[in-house]
């Protein structure tokens, strides 16, 4: 938040003058929050095309046939949300070592995350035949969950970068703020997931 | 002071290599404004070109002024050129130039973003263009994208668009949609961050209100745009299928899609282009705007209801009649927000002194042209009426009168009012006023008759028509306003450079008028205001003019 | 449903539309001298002279939207007028400002609720017209007709009536007392297009993967022009329709025309072999014979139509035989090969071609 005190002239000379407090939040927050906004619709449109072809398509392998429910990599994913909030509390309270522990727990559980999905692309190309020119299912399965992925990765670079800063000692009490703004992104990668989740891996099946 | 006594010591000693290299690195708001404007105007000439050739090609039936081929080229090239680089960038220009200074601070929210989003912008244009030297890439000849402006599927299919054309025109809006987005967060965080002490969002300036709608507006319709364009990329490149008639897909999910970006899209154009009117017709009626709050309720309302609307573009394609039944009362009623904000105009000039400088014309102009953009919008809400007009060139001709009519007319009002202020100079009144009275006749040449044919039933995008059909006639007065508009046209860019050099030192505030840039030197200094400001109304300057009858007592 | 299709409002709106199009003919008129033929206004594609139920409910519709709009705007016309002449700068100003009006909230919630109440009236008459054209029922004399919307041309196939046709659609005119309407379920083999002849009914659109439909009762006899109105590639300007109203005897002589298969003439063997053995049966059908390719125009009875190229050029020698020797010269961009026959070769196949009546 920035936030200054500011003398104004009253209104009428006999009564002094109004301290007013001048608050407006903070640019790094509503910037995210913007960003995300404009990502959500992006992800939208993503789902809406995943809901409307289901069942559509003419060939090949079916949802049902080939999908395994991806529960370890969702525990992973969804715990890094609460471990990079707890990296962000460490921060602001100065206790940088904690930081830079849950900071690490948290790339590493994302890191994870990219991993289980990669294993399961493997699986599903390799074994199954399933590629994203097979059939409705496989334009709509790679392309969501695959944007999901993107974005997982662009968070992981953030994180990693800010891993290598915390190491080099760069990274500071002052810098929670900025920290604060990241895990805004990271927090929205997970909402995604779980819509994607529940709209791939639940009722797409 | 004499006119030449004016220019900065700073900027005559510099050589010209040190001045090009700012200008590249620049992160000043109002650097980059002008940059944005300065490419948009680069590109409206060209965007012009494309359409002068189409319509010389229309002017008699069976004529053999271009191919097919180069006119499919020309039609989309001219569409996509107008909205994404040349309407978009000037939009985001004058936003950028202008949001600091009205709201009393040093810069935009996040500067070097600023500077980001417009080299990518820039890039996604030389991206579209650089299809007609590298487009078709099986033969080595270069084509441009012919796939009209809002590229339905599947005509845009590897099987239908051969060579690369319409990778083109896909990645180069996809380039600058990201430009566009974050240009978009950029004014949003501004405006909401950065505002001077006791501005609040009730006390700014409407200019600010109308961007902040629009840019949440961007971020929501570009999205889906980029979201289908990298669908239709994943169908070219990778064989997916989203668009693949043949393997289940649907075209129409493209056309929803596509319109669910295009729709608001016309709204983030339209909405600048009311901020400017709204700051222009008070000044030059010495009257506040009529309505402030209303003024801004039906903002936000149009930037609501403009997300519901976007079917009305889909009413042929067999929908059954209760989505046509929907979209018809949703687009019907975003027509009363708009029509609230032309009787606030209405009544903003009602009881003034209105002075006849040539920003004002414009201004004037637009209310009568708005007004019948929004009523043969009405006419094409009706969804069996639409069945008739749809397609045809009456749709040609209500777009063009919303956003030549009403949207290039307020930009070019911007122009005038706000050369002075960017300059330093005044601009030439005499020219100005020719400008006015050559490009209104065009226009009305051209646009008002373009109705007809549509009436009479020629389809849009043909490259010729068949004679006695009852079009012959109108499509040849349509051509003739082409070259009043391209003569106005080159005495506005003729104005503005002889101005440039020539014109009479404007001073802080030739328009006696009352928002904050005006208190700034003419051009402001890089750091924008010496103190920051505080102010207690939505005229902080009518109150210094005037303290004994300040605003605030009153609003 | 069927009392939908022979409500006929002969006055009052009816006659603004003839008031409407003759002063748009005597224009026309007027301008004729200077532009060549002016072709029989009947078949000018003008939606004010509507020739169907379908047309003219669109065009009831249509006057009663233009009146509305055109009130509002001389009203807010003359309001903007009025504001600029009366408060206008005077030359003798005194130079102080005018009195400063913020708003009124009774004037902005008056011109918030009269809008929404025109809203409202809009409304309901569109929606009437909306639920009337597009839930009409389909009464038993009805006409069958799948369209195919192929990039140039259209393909008519009449599958109860066993009848393939190309471009020219014919259908019965129909009596209000007794209906034989025409339905029309539209396909494309390709991209999308768009199916609109104004005198007969408002556009629908044919859409690949998906499946529409219209219909059309047509109470006058005669030829109606339309041409494909969505953009779907190169030659969309020369994708034309014609649509044949035959009085009801005339259509079954057309029907029955039609359904026969190809005339065998003699004297053209050397043509025919010469079409049977090139690559013109990968495209076309003549029934009856070898030939039976989709992609192009059925040929059977190709002479029985006035155009060929989907209305690009008339039906007659010369033009037949440009369009063999090379499509472009015609219609460039038309995915019509040119065959690169030689000349004898070419008389051949356009003699043999004009048999087929």
């Amino acid at each position: 938040m920035n936030s200054q005190a500011i003398l104004l002239n009253s209104r009428s000379p006999e009564t002094p003058p109004i301290e007013l407090v001048w608050k407006l939040p903070s640019r790094g927050h509503v910037g995210m929050l913007s960003l995300i906004a404009a990502e959500l619709a992006i992800f939208t449109i993503f789902v809406v095309a995943y809901l409307f072809y289901i069942g559509k398509s003419l060939t090949g392998p079916m949802p049902k046939d080939v999908l395994e429910v991806p529960i370890f990599a969702t525990i992973c994913l969804l715990s890094s949300s609460w471990t990079i909030h707890v990296a962000v509390k460490a921060l602001q309270n100065g206790r940088l070592r904690a930081f830079g522990a849950w900071w690490f727990v948290t790339m590493s559980l994302g890191f994870i995350f990219l991993v289980e999905t990669g294993r399961e692309w493997h699986h599903l190309i390799v074994e199954k035949g399933l590629t994203i020119s097979t059939n409705l299912f496989g334009t709509t399965y790679y392309s969501l969950v695959g944007l999901h992925a993107f974005h997982v990765i662009v968070g992981l670079i953030g994180i990693a970068i800010a891993m290598i800063l915390t190491l080099l000692g760069k990274v500071k009490e002052e810098h929670s703020d900025r920290a604060d703004v990241f895990s805004l992104y990271w927090h929205f990668v997970d909402v995604v997931w779980i819509v994607v989740f529940t709209v791939v891996y639940i009722i797409g099946r | 002071m004499a006119a030449r006594s004016i220019t900065l010591p700073a900027e005559v000693s510099q050589p010209i290599g040190t001045t090009l290299h700012d200008w590249f690195v620049t992160v000043d708001h109002k650097k980059l404004g002008i940059l944005y404007i300065l490419y948009a105007l680069v590109f409206l000439l060209i965007g012009g070109i494309e359409a002068t050739i189409v319509r010389v090609q229309l002017m008699v039936p069976n004529n053999h002024f271009v191919s097919p081929q180069v006119f499919n080229r020309m039609f989309t090239m001219h569409g996509t050129t107008m909205i994404f680089f040349v309407a978009m960038p000037i939009l985001f220009g004058f936003a950028n130039y202008l949001i600091p200074l009205m709201i009393g601070t040093r810069d935009m929210a996040f500067p070097r973003l600023n500077a980001w989003s417009f080299w990518l912008t820039a890039f996604g244009g030389l991206l579209l263009y650089f299809s007609f030297i590298g487009g078709n890439g099986l033969y080595g000849a270069g084509n441009a994208p012919d796939v009209g402006w809002f590229a339905y599927a599947p005509l845009t299919a590897t099987t239908f668009s051969l060579g690369h054309s319409t990778d083109f025109w896909t990645l180069g809006l996809l380039v600058s949609g990201f430009g566009s987005i974050g240009t978009a967060i950029n004014i949003l965080v501004t405006i909401l961050c950065l505002r001077c002490p006791g501005m609040t969002l009730g006390k700014m300036p409407l200019l600010a209100w109308m961007n902040l709608v629009t840019a949440v507006m961007v971020l929501l319709a570009i999205s889906p745009l980029t979201a289908a364009q990298i669908m239709l990329s994943l169908d070219r490149f990778l064989g997916a299928h989203f668009f693949d008639t043949q393997a289940g897909g649907s075209a129409v999910l493209w056309m929803h899609f596509f319109w669910i970006f295009g729709h608001p899209e016309v709204y983030v154009l339209v909405l600048p282009a009311f901020a400017f009117a709204s700051e222009i017709i008070p000044v030059f009626s010495r009257k506040p705007i009529f309505g402030y709050p209303v003024m801004v309720a039906a903002t936000i309302a149009i930037g609501f209801v403009g997300f519901s609307v976007w079917a009305h573009h889909m009413f042929t394609v067999g929908m059954n009649s209760y989505a046509n039944s929907f979209f018809t009362i949703t687009t019907m009623v975003i027509g009363i927000p708009t029509g609230i904000k032309i009787f606030n105009w209405i009544g903003t000039m009602w009881g003034g002194k209105i002075a006849f400088k040539t920003p004002m014309l414009f201004c004037i102009a637009f209310l009568f042209q708005f007004l019948i953009a929004g009523l043969t919008g009405i006419m094409l809400s009706a969804a069996p009426f639409d069945w008739q007009l749809g397609n045809s060139y009456f749709v040609v001709a209500h777009f063009h009168y919303v956003i030549v009519g009403g949207i290039l007319f307020t930009l070019f009002a911007a122009f005038y009012y706000w050369f002075p202020k960017m300059s330093g100079r005044m601009y030439n009144e005499a020219l100005g006023k020719w400008h006015f009275w050559l490009f209104l006749i065009g226009f009305h040449l051209t646009f008002d008759f373009m109705h007809i044919p549509g009436l009479l039933g020629m389809p849009r995008r043909i490259y010729t028509y068949e004679a006695g059909r009852g079009w012959d006639i109108w499509n040849l007065i349509c051509t003739i306003g082409v070259f009043f508009q391209i003569v106005a046209t080159l005495v506005f860019i003729g104005n503005l450079l002889w101005s440039y050099f020539n014109g009479k030192a404007a001073g802080n505030d030739p328009w006696d008028a009352w928002t904050l840039e005006w208190s700034t030197s003419s051009p402001p200094t890089e750091y924008n205001f010496a103190q920051i400001p505080i102010v207690k109304s939505r005229r902080p300057l009518w109150d210094i003019k005037h303290p004994e009858d300040p605003d605030w007592k009153y609003e | 449903m069927p009392e939908i299709l022979h409500k006929s409002d002969s006055r009052g709106p009816h006659r603004k539309a003839w008031w409407v199009s003759i002063m748009m003919a005597g224009c026309l008129l007027a301008v004729q001298p200077a532009f060549g033929n002016l072709q029989d206004p009947s078949q000018m594609p003008n939606m004010f002279r509507p020739a169907s139920t379908h047309a003219d409910s669109i065009l009831h519709l249509s006057i009663f939207v233009l009146i509305i709009t055109a009130l509002i705007f001389v009203v807010v016309f003359s309001l903007l007028v009025y504001s600029i002449v009366k408060f206008r700068k005077r030359a003798d100003d005194d130079g102080r400002e005018p009195a400063p009006v913020y708003g009124s909230n009774q004037v902005e919630l008056a011109w918030t609720v009269i809008p929404g109440l025109i809203v409202l009236v809009l409304f309901f008459a569109t929606a009437r017209v909306i639920h009337a054209i597009q839930g009409a029922g389909r009464p038993a004399g009805a006409i069958e007709v799948i369209a195919i919307g192929h990039q140039f041309w259209w393909e008519f196939r009449y599958p109860s009536l066993g009848v393939v046709t190309a471009n020219e659609l014919h259908v019965p005119s129909s009596d209000p007392s007794h209906p034989t309407p025409t339905f029309i379920t539209l396909l494309s083999a390709d991209t999308d297009h768009s199916f609109w002849i104004p005198r007969l009914a408002g556009k629908t659109d044919l859409i690949p993967n998906r499946v529409n439909h219209m219909w059309l009762d047509p109470n006058e006899t005669g030829i109606f022009l339309g041409q494909c109105a969505q953009y779907c590639g190169t030659q969309h300007a020369k994708m034309l329709l014609r649509v044949y109203v035959d009085s009801p005897d005339q259509f079954k002589q057309w029907v029955q025309g039609q359904a026969k298969p190809a005339h065998v003439s003699d004297g053209v063997n050397e043509g025919r072999r010469i079409f049977e053995t090139t690559a013109c049966i990968n495209c076309h059908a003549v029934s009856g014979t070898v030939a039976v390719g989709r992609f192009g125009p059925d040929l059977t009875h190709l002479m029985s139509r006035d155009t060929i190229a989907s209305g690009a050029a008339p039906n007659n020698t010369e033009n037949l035989r440009l369009w063999i020797q090379d499509p472009d010269a015609i219609k460039p961009g038309s995915l019509m090969p040119a065959m690169k026959l030689n000349e004898r070769d070419l008389d051949a196949v356009t003699t043999y071609l004009e048999t087929l009546r």
